[in-house]
């Protein structure tokens, strides 16, 4: 009977300290600063946005986004839009997707699965990774000091005193900057192939190459893909290259007419770019609504993008 | 130590019987099971002499020999790290994807060095098939699955006819003849093993290798692995490598027992003790060492 009831006294114990939930004050005021962290920098987003969209309302409401997208440059600020600025954007990342996916991904393919693991492929790799860490800034005098004269020598120069200071130069240098970061996302997408399908292909008798078109490639696919929408994304939004390889700040207008060739090679501005001198002009309207309107139509572009990788991430994404 | 000595110590821990009762017991053969004669001697397909792997400085197998025969099932059993799996990749030259990893001595297949300067290990790779221990189908179809290794082989004949026949051979036919278009991932591990089996044949080889083929499924989906390979030794010749010292014995000709050869300076390296029919190693090995690791004494 003694062992029963200190058996039943036992039970009584383990009832009283599972019921015994103390009151933790250090855990609630953490948890507590950590939320107000967080809600600080929601804060500082929102009103950024929130100043952003106010400031462009009056241009959207009064003229209509389809006016304001369709309108080029202009120096009254009734009439100024950024189509000009878009068609500059694109034409922009269009080149940058051109020369840097198709190097990039080869260059991420040739690292990853062909050359061997030595002391000079690391070498390699960490510069990689260091030149996707260098200021823009310093890829804008690259292309001032070489690209420009490069462009300007092979005759796409463009017509007037473009002398090279073209849509071409500035995609080109935006391609040099955002290639690391195609080979460094490019890379891991391959990595993350799992060895076991490779090891699958080689034992059907399949050659390397076959491998990986048949096999590492599509695997790797989406998430190559995701990587290179936010390169892009990168390349619409950066504005400091651009400024220093001559991009147009000032207003101009291609001229009723001009051909593609002329289009392409000549004068040219971008969406960054016309946010920047906006935001300098001091013409009535133009600091106060058309640049954040501006902004408004960049950060879409910029937030499509990133939906699109997302979707794509998540459409996908291969459970192994 | 005598042999007198080591038949007593093996007699003390099991109770004498005789050899075939006693295997019986020990293994529960299944039915469709040969009886563990001595094997006919078919034709030499693999001769291994003098095998040795470094990965690096490593040497991570040292100087194996043996003799595979033709339509006959080889196991490989042995503790982790003995090589066996090193070994079965010197085979159809798989090693080669690891960089590190050099052989030495000489693997003659059909009397030809596989390790040979001009051997095309990708022909290679086309006649002697491999099994992985992890079901690896690709991320398509069942159907692709199986087509991809002769298409790219350059198989000019009935394909869909060719899927049927391999999906067949690996009694996986009825199961997914409804779905060939749909994804091998839909398929149970046992399913998938099964068509990574079906993969491998498909290309016609004469070997096929297996490494630990049914380590990563349950027993129902094992013994339908171990069923297939009986079916299968008909047209091939099979080597497997296994943990499992009763699928070695309810499935095998010929068993080669590895173990690791711990030297003075810690360096551990794989050899192959013992390499016989798979009844004499399961009931009168001729090493201590092999005695040992089937009756559980070690590893």
């Amino acid at each position: 009977m003694a062992t029963r009831a200190a058996s039943v006294s036992a039970t009584d114990v383990v009832r009283q300290n599972l019921r015994g939930k103390k009151f933790s004050f250090g855990g609630i005021v953490f948890e507590a600063f950590l939320l107000l962290m967080l809600l600080t920098a929601l804060a500082i987003l929102v009103t950024l946005i929130a100043d952003i969209v106010a400031g462009a309302l009056p241009v959207f409401r009064e003229r209509g986004v389809v006016d304001f997208v369709t309108s080029p440059l202009s120096l009254a600020g009734d009439t100024a839009g950024v189509s000009t600025a878009i068609l500059g954007s694109v034409s922009l990342t269009a080149i940058v997707a051109l020369v840097s996916f198709p190097i990039g991904i080869g260059a991420a393919i040739y690292l990853e699965e062909y050359a061997s693991d030595n002391r000079v492929t690391r070498f390699i790799g960490t510069n990689i990774r260091n030149l996707a860490g260098v200021p823009s800034i310093v890829y804008g005098l690259l292309g001032l000091a070489v690209i420009v004269e490069l462009v300007d020598v092979i005759g796409l120069g463009g017509p007037g005193t473009t002398n090279g200071r073209n849509v071409v130069a500035a995609g080109l240098t935006m391609a040099i900057l955002v290639l690391p970061i195609v080979i460094i996302t490019a890379t891991e997408a391959l990595r993350a192939v799992p060895s076991s399908i490779r090891e699958a292909g080689f034992g059907v008798g399949a050659t390397r190459w076959e491998v990986i078109r048949h096999h590492v490639l599509p695997s790797a696919a989406p998430g190559i893909l995701t990587g290179t929408i936010l390169t892009l994304a990168r390349a619409f939004g950066e504005t400091a290259p651009l400024l220093l390889i001559g991009v147009a700040t000032g207003f101009f207008s291609a001229g009723a007419g001009a051909s593609f060739f002329d289009q392409l090679t000549g004068k040219y501005t971008a969406l960054p770019v016309v946010v920047f001198s906006w935001s300098r002009q001091p013409t009535e309207g133009f600091q106060d609504n058309l640049a954040p309107a501006a902004i408004i139509v960049l950060l879409v572009v910029l937030f499509t993008a990133n939906a699109a990788a997302v979707l794509l991430r998540n459409r996908y994404e291969r459970k192994w | 130590m005598t042999a007198s000595e080591r038949t007593d110590e093996a007699e003390a821990a099991t109770p004498p019987v005789d050899d075939g009762a006693r295997l019986a017991r020990r293994v529960e053969l299944p039915d469709r099971a040969p009886p563990h004669q001595a094997a006919p001697v078919g034709e030499l397909v693999f001769d291994v002499r003098d095998l040795s792997v470094f990965y690096g400085d490593f040497q991570a197998v040292r100087d194996v020999a043996l003799p595979i025969r033709q339509n006959q099932i080889t196991a490989f059993i042995g503790p982790s790290g003995c090589g066996k799996s090193t070994v079965l990749r010197c085979f159809n030259r798989m090693n080669d994807l690891i960089e590190t990893a050099r052989v030495r001595g000489s693997v003659r297949y059909h009397g030809v060095d596989l390790y040979g300067a001009d051997v095309d290990p990708v022909e290679v790779r086309r006649r002697i098939g491999m099994v992985f221990q992890k079901p690896n189908p690709f991320p398509k179809s069942i159907y692709d699955n199986i087509a991809f290794g002769p298409k790219i082989a350059g198989y000019r004949g009935n394909m869909d006819g060719l899927v049927e026949e391999s999906l067949r051979r690996a009694a996986l036919w009825d199961e997914v003849k409804d779905k060939l278009k749909q994804s091998a991932f839909a398929l149970s591990g046992g399913q998938q093993q099964r068509l990574c089996i079906a993969r491998a044949i498909a290309t016609s080889p004469d070997v096929v290798l297996m490494d630990e083929p049914a380590s990563a499924l349950d027993p129902i989906a094992t013994l339908r692995i171990e069923e297939l390979m009986y079916e299968l030794k008909k047209d091939y010749t099979i080597i497997i490598v296994t943990h499992n010292m009763q699928q070695a014995a309810r499935v095998s000709d010929r068993t080669a027992f590895f173990t690791v050869d711990v030297r003075d300076n810690g360096q551990r390296t794989g050899v192959l003790v013992e390499f016989d029919d798979t009844g004499k190693i399961f009931t009168n090995p001729g090493e201590q060492q092999t005695e040992d690791y089937i009756t559980g004494r070690f590893g």
